[in-house]
């Protein structure tokens, strides 16, 4: 199991004291929180940062961890020591009692083996389950990532999920089980798929809970999405800009035969219309013109381009930045 | 619970088919009630009906529910704060998509 520098983490020392780990947390959550970041990896980033200040802000996970740190320094492997659990007696905080909502296995299993699953779910749970009321199971969320192509025809995915579930002494641990899950045609990435009774078990007769997916699309070499719209950029020769040409253009759904119109400019956007994501109404599809200009090396190519400029003794690409 | 490995689970898109009871969203958000009544009294949520009880949320109120409660956890702004967050990032997103 990896090491972590939770103190790396946030960029602090480890003389740091609560205040400095605080807005140490607080610039940095401000800076990658995925909901307002735009940074590359903003998620990865954040929930790395959550995780240092949940192990830091509490004394007493600070000091326990400051324990294993020093270890690990001296060289040794890290192992968390048996009956580490039992050792140490935290007093139960949760994360902010979100635990739940936030989905399954948070934090890495570092944290996760120094302190546990501490989490405002599993103590939630551990209460139904010992309730004497029937309760509903609990409701769950996941993130399913998908291609392109799922979206436009639908597609079956199995998933691994992790899940907690409460045993017999009332003790919550996590469950891997696999699920296969149907993806309807044209959704969108942000959307979310709820599958009915996929959640957490039901106690006293009550019904389970749902599993919520949260839809995000992998990146696709040449398609780009906006809502149902989907873009891409297609590369053109000068002349078949100038003089419009009929050429051959990639769709999610295979290629087609598109028609450039004379004069286009760089930049230009041609539809197609409802080829986007299917739904209704449908997406468009657009081409995004990307002028391509080929080099010269040979003397009958640049005497082409010579030519060319004799041609429009008056063209001024730079008319508008004269003063 | 049932063993599900050979059944394929539908997936219905929330967005387009579901709407939520007060009680349902609070189950699905993670929110409690008074938070939710919070993000309803600041003009985040707009359920149709008169009242808690008769209240029905549109399929998108998850994913907002989510997102405030998130912002006002993880950047300790309150929900008050999370909502002139939220319509920041609505007004922003705007301006890009004129851009375009």
């Amino acid at each position: 199991m990896e090491f972590k520098d939770y103190y790396a983490t946030l960029g602090v020392e480890r003389s740091a004291t609560q205040d400095e780990i605080k807005r140490a947390y607080r610039k940095l959550a401000r800076k990658y929180h995925p909901d307002v970041s735009k940074e590359p990896n903003a998620e990865a980033r954040f929930k790395d940062v959550a995780e240092a200040h949940e192990a830091l802000i509490d004394p007493e996970r600070r000091a326990a961890y400051d324990d294993i740190a020093r270890r690990h320094a001296s060289g040794q492997p890290f192992e968390p020591p048996p009956g580490w659990d039992s050792g140490f007696e935290f007093s139960g905080r949760g994360r902010g009692g979100d635990g739940t909502a936030r989905g399954e296995a948070d934090f890495s299993d570092f944290f996760e083996s120094l302190f546990g699953r501490g989490g405002g779910g599993a103590e939630g749970m551990r209460r139904h389950a010992t309730g004497p009321r029937p309760a509903q199971g609990a409701d769950h969320h996941a993130k399913v990532t998908i291609d392109l192509l799922d979206s436009y025809r639908g597609a079956q995915r199995t998933m691994s999920l992790r899940m907690p579930i409460v045993d017999a002494q009332g003790r919550a641990m996590l469950k891997e089980r696999q699920l296969e899950v149907a993806i309807p045609r044209g959704v969108r990435r942000g959307q979310h798929l709820r599958l009915l009774g996929q959640g957490s078990a039901g106690h006293g007769g009550a019904p389970a809970g749902d599993l919520y997916l949260e839809i995000d699309f992998a990146p696709h070499p040449v398609f780009r999405l906006d809502g149902r719209d989907v873009y891409f950029d297609l590369p053109v020769a000068p002349w078949e800009a100038s003089l419009g040409a009929t050429v051959q253009a990639p769709t999610p759904e295979g290629s087609v035969q598109l028609t450039v119109p004379p004069g286009s400019t760089q930049g230009r956007k041609l539809r197609l219309r409802g080829k986007g994501l299917p739904g209704t109404p449908a997406g468009d599809l657009y081409a995004v013109l990307a002028i391509d200009v080929p080099a010269a090396l040979a003397e009958p190519e640049q005497a082409a381009w010579q030519a060319l400029a004799r041609a429009y003794p008056a063209f001024n690409p730079r008319a508008a930045l004269e003063p | 619970m049932a063993d599900l490995h050979s059944l394929i689970a539908p997936g219905v898109v929330v967005e387009e088919h579901v709407a939520f009871t007060f009680t349902a969203l609070c189950r699905a958000s993670g929110a409690d009630a008074s938070q939710l009544q919070a993000l309803v009294d600041e003009g985040l949520l707009h359920p149709a009906g008169c009242g808690p009880d008769d209240w029905q949320f549109s399929g998108n109120s998850l994913a907002r529910a989510r997102q405030a409660l998130r912002l006002a956890q993880d950047l300790e702004l309150g929900l008050a704060g999370a909502a002139i967050v939220m319509d920041l990032l609505a007004e922003i997103e705007s301006l890009r998509s004129r851009l375009r």
